[in-house]
């Protein structure tokens, strides 16, 4: 095998080694939300995992500041939430859970992810 | 002259009215200004040519208080607005990226190149026409990828934008260094026309998906387009028009003929017929009068009326329905958490694909095929079909359920109606119209009818039981005299009791005759034949002794036989609970069609018959009112409540039926069949694409058949795939719900 071709195979899976790294491997540290928490949109859900308390209101307050169409709608399946988020404007959303549990949320291609832990 | 209503921050009084208006007032060009406390709102006519929006914000202002002028338009009217632009936009990129793609196309496609001037043949030409395409137009990709990269994340536009820039970057290097691309192994060949068309067709997908799914919240934008846009009110005596948002609990509104009904409330003057199928699906027009509810949004048919407003604003039944609608369009199906892992995963894992492609191919002397099958690999993988399969699909369908009056409350119940085995019904007010009337007054000896329907109705009287009311309807049209009852008492399931002048009076059904040690053996053969007809008999006793029977009827809706007929049909059993005795119900069960009946039934034990239905391992769906049976409405895996009233949103039930009709109950599960059959669907065309197409992208078919995907191919089936779901979900409109 030509010395090429070796190293292609190195970069190669240096490479692939590197993508399950950067996406797979990181680390996501949780937010509390002491009864209102606020969210930056851009480029994927800032924080992205918040803690919210069970049986108590938590407004949790996005900003969409990326124009990718994907992320102009924040769908929040489990608890019954899909808003539009208008460019560079905060919407609010008011969260009671009745239940424990990790629920994600995502954009309109669920394509972002976001999470939240209910305690 | 222009008229404007605005919000004004700060009041708190009628002073502060007052204050308002006089500041107002005093603006040169403004001819009238009425603030109401209420909604806290102004509203000002004036000539525009002399007041502006901060003219009005400092006489506000002036007088102490806060103007919200240039009120921001509804989130649906900003989204409408935002969308029409960006597709305005998004239109005039496509048609730029394809003209300058074609030309490029026309210059080194084989084939076509041999019929191209010599100027669109030139590698720099191409290079000066590829550009704009890719640094400007395709600048939408780049924009979603860096943020999104800074998060660690990875999307359908990150692929794009990688993808077209190997295909632009080695394109450049073989016009700017083509010995060098020659030197690593390439044939210095440019393919910018990869790099624009993909750009092109991928924005021209986006152009259409977009579109359509517009067409997936079509409902929503349907019932906030119902709602009447002003209100003629009765206020200090004088009939005006006022907005829609002006209108407060309590005031006045007068309808005439072929107008729309603007808010909610109860009719105190006059009668009409009104189309309420807008609102409610129920396709004839409903003869009302004083006393009557009325539902906002629906169409007044021909008379005249004044009504009372009970409920405006966030609260009228047209904005519960939106609110629930909108709720449920949020609302994930369970069926969806399969696809919600796989695009977790999927960019990066497609990533990885790509840079294998790249080496296998490498490795087995094809440099060129290498860069190309990777291409085509960033390129043909479509999360977006993933992503667009379960929502559009559920959007649709519980639009198309409200439009016929049937609100789904989330994609999880409509995901669940759809396998239901058995459905219960309650009997009272479901099946039946809850209207019931008195039929027969029997007397026993000693006693005439007239002293048995005054007793009953005289205990009735305090009683809220359904068929009360129906007693002491009886006895006014009669003009029986009603007594004064002391130590009365209501037994749950049984029936009342009470001291009527001295006397022990006891009304109600057999159990409570057996409680009591009544003997009614002289009244049993009359009060079989008044139940073996479908009448409720109930009995009269005086201290002890059994007085007479009063029977009550309550008839059958007239859909209810259609209605069960149409799910026996479709294989679904269905069964009846009833506190009436066993006769009475087996009686309303036949004409109803049902053969199973639970009749006897205390309230409390409907939650134990549904659960009995489960434990034997069925489906359960329960229909009842959403009042008294709201524990069973919640037991059940479907709660399916019947309209009453205004108040849609009944907590306990998973499915409310606005039309009242009870063949919406087989509807709801056809649509909701209907709409998980699109969903699954979808999700198997969404991974079906991407499981058959990213290998084959790949190269495998290559030692079998000699094909490559070509990249430009990748993106035109990229673009289709995503399009194809959202069509697909758009079919559901087609479906006839009723």
């Amino acid at each position: 095998m030509s010395i090429d071709k070796i190293i292609i195979i190195v970069l190669g899976a240096a490479l692939v080694a590197l993508i399950y790294w950067f996406f797979f491997g990181k680390k996501r540290t949780a937010v509390s939300a002491h009864g209102s928490i606020a969210i930056t949109v851009n480029g994927g859900y800032t924080p992205e995992v918040i803690t919210i308390p069970k049986g108590q209101k938590t407004v949790v307050t996005f900003k969409r500041t990326d124009p990718t169409a994907c992320l102009e709608e924040v769908v929040m399946g489990d608890f019954g939430v899909k808003k539009y988020l208008p460019l560079n404007e905060e919407v609010s959303v008011e969260l009671n859970p009745r239940e424990t549990g990790e629920f994600t949320y995502n954009c309109a291609m669920n394509m972002y992810h976001g999470k939240i832990i209910v305690s | 002259m222009t008229k404007k209503t605005f919000s004004v921050k700060g009041m708190h009084c009628a002073s502060c009215v007052l204050l308002i208006e006089q500041s107002l007032k005093e603006v040169k060009g403004v001819a009238s200004a009425t603030v109401n406390l209420a909604n806290a709102k102004a509203t000002v006519e004036y000539d525009a040519a002399q007041v502006t929006d901060e003219v009005l914000a400092s006489a506000v202002k002036g007088a102490g208080y806060s103007a919200e002028l240039g009120e921001e338009p509804q989130s649906e009217d900003k989204k409408k607005q935002e969308k029409l632009r960006e597709l305005r936009e998004l239109k005039i990129k496509v048609g730029i990226s394809l003209v300058l793609g074609g030309l490029i196309l026309w210059g080194s496609f084989p084939g076509l190149v041999s019929f191209a001037p010599a100027i669109l043949k030139n590698g720099w030409v191409q290079l000066l026409l590829a550009t704009p395409v890719q640094l400007w137009i395709g600048l939408i990709f780049y924009r979603a990828m860096w943020p999104a990269l800074l998060r660690r994340n990875a999307n359908m536009d990150t692929l794009v934008a990688i993808g077209t820039t190997v295909a632009y970057a080695y394109s450049v290097l073989t016009v700017v260094a083509p010995a060098f691309v020659e030197a690593a192994g390439f044939e210095p060949m440019p393919y910018f026309d990869v790099s624009t068309i993909i750009i092109g067709l991928i924005l021209l997908g986006r152009y259409f998906e977009a579109k359509a799914k517009a067409g997936t919240g079509a409902a929503i934008e349907k019932l906030i387009g119902l709602q009447a846009k002003t209100a003629r009110v009765v206020r200090n005596g004088k009939e005006i028009d006022i907005p829609l948002s002006d209108v407060v609990v309590g005031d006045k509104v007068r309808v005439r003929p072929g107008e729309k009904i603007p808010v909610d409330g109860t009719i105190v003057e006059g009668e009409s017929a009104i189309d309420e199928s807008m609102v409610t699906g129920e396709s004839m027009p409903v003869d009302k009068q004083v006393g009557d509810q009325v539902v906002g949004a629906t169409m007044n048919k021909t008379g005249t009326f004044t009504f009372t407003a009970s409920r405006v604003g966030k609260d009228t039944m047209l904005a519960q329905i939106i609110r629930l609608v909108e709720e449920a369009q949020g609302s994930k199906a369970p069926i969806q958490r399969v696809a919600d892992t796989v695009s977790s995963y999927f960019v990066p894992i497609v990533l990885m694909l790509a840079v294998a492609t790249f080496v296998v191919w490498y490795v087995l002397g094809f440099p060129l095929f290498a860069l190309l099958n990777m291409i085509a690999v960033l390129i043909i993988a479509c999360p977006c079909a993933m992503g667009l399969a379960t929502p559009t699909a559920i959007m649709v369908g519980t639009g198309k359920g409200a439009e016929s009056g049937i609100l789904i409350k989330n994609a999880e119940s409509l995901e669940l109606a759809g396998r239901i085995d058995v459905v219960v019904f309650d009997k009272t007010g479901t099946l039946t119209k809850g209207k019931a009337e008195v039929t027969d007054v029997v007397a026993a000896s000693g006693y005439t009818e007239a002293d048995v329907l005054a007793l009953a109705a005289s205990l009735e009287k305090g009683s809220e039981h359904s068929l009360a009311e129906a007693i002491v309807k009886e006895a006014e049209t009669k003009h029986a005299s009603l007594t004064q009852v002391t130590a009365f008492k209501a037994i749950p399931g049984h029936g009342v009791e009470g001291n009527v002048g001295g006397k022990n009076v006891a009304f109600g059904n057999r159990r409570l005759m057996e409680r009591e040690r009544v003997d009614i053996s002289a009244l049993e053969a009359q009060a079989v034949t008044l139940e073996e007809g479908g009448k409720t008999a109930m009995f009269l006793a005086l201290d002890g002794k059994a007085a007479g029977i009063i029977a009550v009827a309550d008839p059958l809706k007239e859909n209810a036989y259609d209605g069960i007929d149409v799910l026996h049909q479709n294989g679904i059993a269905t069964v009846m609970l009833t506190g009436d005795n066993a006769r009475t119900a087996q009686a309303i069960a036949k004409m109803a069609g049902i053969t199973e009946v639970r009749a006897e039934i205390l309230p409390d034990q409907k939650e134990a018959e549904v659960r009995r239905l489960q434990k034997e391992g069925k489906r359960v769906a329960m229909v009842g009112d959403g009042i008294n049976d709201a524990p069973a409405l919640a037991a059940a895996d479907v709660g399916i409540a019947m309209g009453t009233g205004t108040d849609v949103a009944i907590e306990a039930a998973k499915i409310t039926l606005v039309n009242k009709d009870l063949r919406s109950v087989n509807a709801s599960i056809e649509l909701s069949k209907r709409t998980m059959q699109t969903i699954k669907q979808n999700l198997f065309w969404a991974f079906g694409y991407n499981a058959l197409l990213v290998p084959v992208a790949m190269g495998i078919l290559y030692p079998f058949t000699g094909t490559f995907i070509n990249p430009i191919f990748a993106s035109a089936a990229m673009a289709l795939s995503s399009i194809s779901v959202v069509a697909n979900s758009l079919l559901l409109k087609r479906f006839r719900v009723m």
